[in-house]
């Protein structure tokens, strides 16, 4: 077994609020090798807080509190904030859920790569906009030129989704964190750009933490699956046997969809067990 | 007896150099009491065909018929009570400020009934919400609430039509099949007829009887659900669609 890229350990989100202290994440604790690996569950089940978490990125009064959340043996806890800038984009990136919301909409897309570049690497502009086009053509964009000029709105959804993951490229990170990257976007886009995540996980080695609440892509695309309830991981499996899992929630979510080869009249509904949200997490740690 | 015909329907949006064709000479009809679904890809025309229908999108050419009726671009009181519509995200389509209780009494009281108040508690049982929430506004619910609370605002005149855009994709799985499970019962119990739009083929696959497949603002092929499961598409748009689907 070789080194974990992450290891996450017992991680904790809470939340000031007049009622209490709301907790979002309850001692969560995964690993992340080079590989795929899905967080499902639904809103609220507190996976998106999971993925900011482990870069910091929840803001006060929100809390984090973990024994550990180490990147290559460094636990980023104990960083500080400046410290962090150096790791978020470098070694750990994050693909976020809506192009239209994380492209600067008054600047060209050839700009933001070029700025995103410049930040991390002492680069020639010229360099910079060599290396923003290759990073486009990665993604399988056609005629980068012109996409480089061009500014987000101009952009379909697809498109701006693949913009945003070469700019989470070019620093080459370790660790990419994709928060329902392709949930905007319809079923066809949504295969492009997930062969393209694919392909860049496999050949430069990422490790790749996927968030979603669809289970059927999860199962078809990840290697092996958290699954989320009330903040704490309540099931792990391999993701070709999710099919096979076994905790009540997440049967109840497999049973819940719609199945063109099984017609019903009637979907089966979810049945809350609280004792679900009492049960301890599950340790995704290898 | 055909609840809905639509016969050689445009709609554009925009004139001139800007002008941009949303729907291209679709025609299908639906029968009273069925349930039929529109799919395909964001921009393909789906949800535009539904505004036309509604009377929310102008300008229009060709002929669009509801319960035998021709409409007209002024649409009559009447047609509001024969066609209701449910959007897409619950979050929008209620107002913020309105409680449950404001938001079915106005309706009801625009279309003329005299028994308000048996009536909302009436329509909030039909949705399975029940008394506690009638007087809670928009943000104090959850998403699957809400959009039952738009389902009760939709049935509130007693429609036969109703046009469903994308009811559930703003949902999770589970409130999902909770939605999809009381629309199923609500027409069985109401006769009422469905068009729905969906980019989702199983769920029309589970709703609809019968299916449009849309691409680039024109209905590409029509369908029975049977064809849509033994993967029976003819044309190739549609079996592609259905392979990236399953």
């Amino acid at each position: 077994m070789m080194e974990p890229l992450l290891d996450v350990e017992d991680l904790w989100v809470r939340f000031p609020t007049r009622q209490g202290v709301f907790d979002a994440v309850r001692g969560v604790s995964f690993t992340l090798g080079r590989e795929r690996l899905g967080i499902v569950g639904e809103s609220g089940s507190g996976k998106s807080m999971t993925g900011r978490a482990i870069l910091r990125l929840i803001r006060p009064p929100g809390m984090v509190e973990a024994k550990q959340i180490s990147l290559g043996g460094v636990n980023l806890m104990d960083k500080t904030e400046k410290e962090m800038r150096a790791v978020r984009g470098q070694r750990i990136s994050m693909v976020m859920q809506d192009p239209k919301f994380s492209l600067n909409p008054v600047m060209t897309i050839g700009d933001q790569i070029i700025e995103a570049y410049r930040q991390h690497n002492r680069a020639s502009k010229a360099d910079a906009y060599a290396k923003a086009l290759e990073m486009l053509e990665a993604v399988s964009i056609r005629d980068p030129d012109r996409v480089m000029r061009a500014y987000p709105h101009e952009m379909s959804g697809g498109m701006g989704q693949r913009i945003m993951i070469a700019m989470m490229l070019i620093p080459n990170p370790e660790i990419l964190i994709a928060d329902e990257p392709t949930s905007a976007l319809d079923v066809s886009v949504q295969r492009q750009v997930l062969d393209i995540m694919d392909k860049l996980v496999k050949d430069r080695g990422m490790g790749l933490i996927f968030i979603s609440h669809d289970l059927n892509l999860v199962a078809d695309f990840c290697d092996r699956v958290l699954i989320m309830y009330a903040g704490r991981i309540v099931e792990i499996c391999e993701a070709d046997k999710l099919s096979e899992a076994k905790h009540p929630y997440t049967r109840g979510l497999l049973n819940s969809l719609p199945r063109l080869d099984a017609p019903r009249d009637h979907l089966e509904v979810l049945q809350r067990d609280p004792a679900w949200s009492e049960a301890p997490s599950v340790s995704g740690r290898l | 007896m055909t609840m809905l015909e639509i016969d050689a329907l445009n709609v554009w949006f925009g004139h001139g150099r800007d002008r941009v064709d949303a729907v291209k000479a679709a025609s299908f009809s639906v029968a009273r009491g069925e349930s039929f679904g529109l799919v395909g890809e964001s921009g393909s025309g789906k949800s535009t065909i539904l505004r036309a229908v509604a009377g929310l999108a102008r300008n229009w050419s060709g002929r669009m018929a509801v319960d035998g009726a021709a409409l007209t671009a002024k649409r009559p009181r009447s047609f509001y009570k024969t066609v209701q519509m449910v959007f897409q995200d619950p979050y929008a389509s209620l107002h913020p400020r309105h409680s449950v209780d404001q938001v079915l009494g106005e309706t009801l009281h625009l279309h003329g009934f005299a028994d308000i108040d048996a009536r909302v508690v009436k329509l909030l049982e039909d949705v399975g919400l029940g008394q506690k929430f009638r007087f809670r506004y928009p943000h104090q619910l959850s998403g699957g609430q809400r959009q039952r609370v738009a389902i009760a605002r939709a049935l509130a005149p007693e429609p036969d039509l109703l046009l469903l855009d994308e009811p559930t994709s703003a949902l999770d799985v589970s409130v999902q099949a909770e939605i999809l499970n009381l629309l199923v019962d609500l027409r069985r119990d109401r006769g009422l007829t469905y068009v729905m739009v969906s980019h989702d083929l199983s769920v029309v696959g589970h709703m609809c009887e019968r299916l449009a497949v849309m691409k680039d603002g024109q209905i590409v092929e029509v369908m029975g659900v049977e064809a849509l499961r033994r993967n029976a598409a003819t044309h190739p748009y549609s079996r592609s669609l259905l392979e990236a689907s399953l």
